[in-house]
């Protein structure tokens, strides 16, 4: 008995600080040191080291002159009422999906009421049924793409704004789609950030 | 499903085929201490190890009795550990965000889950626990969890290779060390480097803030995300680091990250059936018992993607393109990353249920009705593979049935391997096969009868029903995914779920450690041509045939009322 109390209890503490301590430290270490970039999270920064994102997670932009990432279903405690949520979209600190089935009655609603304020703001945008990722929430509610052509049906829109011809903001569009991993694996996408900063760079407002 | 959907997966299995070969024999190496190149090492490590831990009760031969009960007792102590910490994670260093000690409901339920390589999570990451915990309390135990599933099959097999009606199966301390320097760690720490190379974090402080050109502050949640990711794939554990699991882009930054996850949850799970072969000294039954596994895995793998990619009415009504086009994936794309798509999302879904892992790339809750089907049955069946040694037991478990009722259809004694099967083991294995439908339907029926379960499904009609379904689906076969939409932590699903944990995972292995004592005292009986060989492709359909019966006949019905009610519902265009 005293045997296996014994020998239970010391390979459990040397195995706890094997692999819960020693193991991710050095893993820690090593990031740290060869790919510091990574490691501390992919950070895109501006003038003066400002951290403006990361470029593997996704932002709210609202306004008309960027182009717009996916919904997204993160939430934050009501500051009002510690028991409640409310819709924080991306929020990067709480991420999550909606959850909602197939068949549910509030995503239907949701849908739908996305698309009339989609069709209210861009009438154009709303003529041909919309890419698939377009007014569906993402797995994490982070997700920092679109598609090819929900940037593509948004490009008319940002040129617009920015008074420059559609045919260059669509160009800049097409330079921005990342292919297929390795050609094969995943999807085609454009990383939101990244090409707003391009816009922003090539096409400043006026 | 398209073409280079078909692509995509057909790549992924063929490189985990592949690599499970040379796997399988360096595994069968280190269980039957034959020579492997990392010895000079590791032999060193492990020596130290065997001294800390106490040289003699290192080397003893343990019979399954005593098998078992050391390894209860570590983990057991091992759990005590986890709760510890995370119970007091506020009085611990390394806690940025100064996060309160875990709810104790809350940590008994998360430590017995990832004790037992659930990980099963009724909490959000990156909203309660602090980065000592994520590493000592969670990282930790995905190491032993996953060496425990894996040394009891190994203890397992050896009362097959026992020639002489010996009692000793092998030293649990001796399996678990070697299994875990020789295997877990090496495989852990140079994939954790390639996945950090591909955006994984890693990293000890908490949170960056950044300020968005938009000028809003964004906080981003991170941590040491790598080192966390491989042996939650590698373990075949799946809890995930953030609330989002393996959907988000942290824990799963790119198309190449999700392959190698991917790849990570299949590659133990299929090297412990061709170990299996090497040990017994037969390939050939190795490799018929991997066809059952693999033919089941191709049966409800393409249900999945090519349910999702058709999409549902109501994406179709609200005016999206569910046909794949170049630029935009289509399909069903509610709660799945763009980057993955159609074919990367159910490949992922279906591996992470069918090897038992739970790791999720994307929400399973907002599966369409027949796509989560395939992850219902993955989970039912639990040996598509299933997890880490006891997905192989379970497999073997209707491998001895198969015997046993092919032995009394020809009118022969049943024998598996050379050993007699018996009364004493079919009981054993037939109680191992009632318990798991037993801790899923008893807990999800009182659930949606009582108002407490009930109260926590965040979706009406059928698919709340699946919702509590999977719970416990995923509970009783150590997986640990969820229709994250049910509200898990309260004190209840707490309760029940760790109960169900802890009933699917222990007494299926102490019956199962039963036979093998059972099977290690029987005498070999050499084949003769009166035998029904078992490492043949006509046994190979018939231990098939009894999983999908046997499993159908269990849960057909509690599917009836999940996810195929819901399905005739989506097609007649009701929501609920």
């Amino acid at each position: 008995m005293f045997d296996i109390l014994s020998g239970a209890a010391r390979v459990s503490l040397v195995l706890f600080v094997l692999c819960g301590f020693a193991y991710p430290l050095t893993v820690t270490a090593l990031g740290q040191w060869l790919m510091p970039f990574q490691a501390n999270g992919s950070l895109i920064r501006g003038e003066h080291g400002a951290v403006l994102g990361s470029q593997l997670i996704g932002q709210q932009w609202d306004d008309p002159q960027w182009f717009h990432g996916r919904p997204s279903a993160t939430t934050d405690t009501d500051p009002k009422d510690a028991t409640k949520t409310i819709s924080a979209p991306y929020n990067a600190a709480s991420s999550s999906g909606s959850n909602l089935g197939p068949t549910s009655q509030a995503l239907e609603d949701r849908l739908v009421n996305d698309w009339k304020v989609l069709d209210d703001a861009d009438p154009d945008a709303t003529r041909n049924a919309l890419p698939a990722d377009m007014l569906t929430t993402s797995g994490s509610g982070l997700d920092p793409d679109i598609s090819a052509a929900n940037a593509a049906l948004q490009a008319q829109r940002v040129a617009k704004i920015r008074g420059v011809p559609p045919e260059r903001v669509a160009a800049l569009v097409e330079r921005h789609v990342a292919h297929r991993d390795l050609g094969v694996l995943g999807e085609p996408r454009v990383n939101v950030l990244q090409l707003n900063l391009a816009i922003a760079k090539e096409f400043p407002m006026k | 499903m398209t073409l280079q959907s078909a692509l995509q997966i057909a790549l992924t299995l063929l490189i985990g085929a592949l690599i499970s070969i040379p796997v399988g024999r360096y595994l069968a190496r280190v269980v039957t201490e034959r020579k492997t190149f990392l010895d000079p090492v590791c032999d060193r490590i492990d020596n130290l190890i065997y001294v800390l831990v106490g040289k003699r009760v290192c080397s003893e031969a343990m019979s399954w009795k005593a098998y078992t009960l050391h390894m209860l007792t570590t983990n057991l102590f091992m759990a005590v550990i986890v709760y510890l910490v995370l119970v007091f994670q506020d009085h611990l260093p390394l806690n940025p965000l100064h996060f309160a000690g875990v709810e104790p409901v809350l940590a008994f339920n998360t430590a017995v889950s990832f004790i037992t390589n659930t990980d099963w999570q009724a909490y959000g990451g990156e909203t309660t626990l602090s980065i000592l915990s994520q590493m000592a309390a969670i990282t930790f135990p995905m190491f032993t969890s996953a060496a425990t599933g894996f040394v009891i099959a190994m203890a397992f097999i050896r009362a097959f290779t026992v020639k002489s009606g010996g009692a000793d199966i092998g030293n649990f301390y001796r399996d678990l060390i070697r299994f875990t320097t020789r295997v877990l760690v090496p495989l852990a720490f140079v994939l954790a480097i390639l996945l950090i190379q591909q955006g994984e974090p890693q990293t000890l402080d908490a949170t960056v803030t950044a300020r968005t050109i938009q000028g809003a502050e964004q906080t981003i949640a991170l941590g040491p995300v790598g080192s966390f990711e491989t042996i939650k794939h590698l373990g075949t554990n799946g809890g995930g680091f953030f609330n989002a699991n393996a959907a988000h882009p942290y824990e799963n930054p790119t198309p190449i990250t999700n392959v190698v996850q991917a790849l990570l949850m299949i590659i133990l799970p299929a090297s412990i059936v061709l170990c299996f072969g090497e040990m017994i000294g037969n390939r050939r039954q190795g490799w018929v018992l991997y066809g059952v596994m693999g033919a089941l895995l191709l049966v409800f793998l393409p249900i999945t993607i090519a349910s999702e990619q058709a999409g549902t009415p109501t994406l179709v009504n609200a005016g999206i393109e569910t046909t794949p086009t170049l630029v935009q994936p289509g399909g069903n794309m509610e709660g799945k990353e763009v980057r993955f798509g159609i074919a990367q999302s159910g490949l992922f879904a279906t591996v992470t249920t069918s090897f038992t892992t739970g790791s999720a790339d994307s929400m399973h809750d907002s599966f369409t009705p027949l796509g989560a089907l395939a992850l219902f049955v993955g989970m039912m069946l639990q040996c598509i593979f299933g997890g880490k040694g006891v997905g192989f037991l379970a497999a073997l478990s209707y491998g001895i049935i198969a015997v046993f009722v092919a032995g009394l259809m020809v009118g022969r004694t049943p024998e598996f391997l050379g050993k007699k099967i018996e009364k004493a083991e079919i009981i054993l294995v037939s109680l191992v096969l009632l318990i798991h439908p037993l801790v899923i339907l008893a807990p999800t029926g009182w659930s949606v009868v009582a108002p407490y379960g009930l109260a926590s499904m965040a979706n009406a009609g059928p698919h709340g029903y699946s919702e509590v379904l999977y719970a416990f689906s995923s509970s009783a076969a150590n997986n640990g995914s969820a229709f994250a939409g049910l509200n898990a932590n309260t004190p209840w699903y707490n309760w029940a779920t760790a109960f169900v944990i802890l009933i699917g995972r222990y007494p299926p292995i102490i019956f199962m450690m039963g036979v093998a004592g059972s099977i290690a005292r029987k005498p070999f009986t050499p084949a003769t041509t009166a035998t029904l060989r078992t490492d043949t492709a006509t046994f190979g359909l018939f231990w098939f045939a009894t999983i999908l019966i046997v499993g159908a006949l269990t849960f057909f019905p509690a599917l009836v009322l999940g996810p195929v009610a819901e399905f005739f519902a989506m097609k007649s265009g009701q929501v609920f």
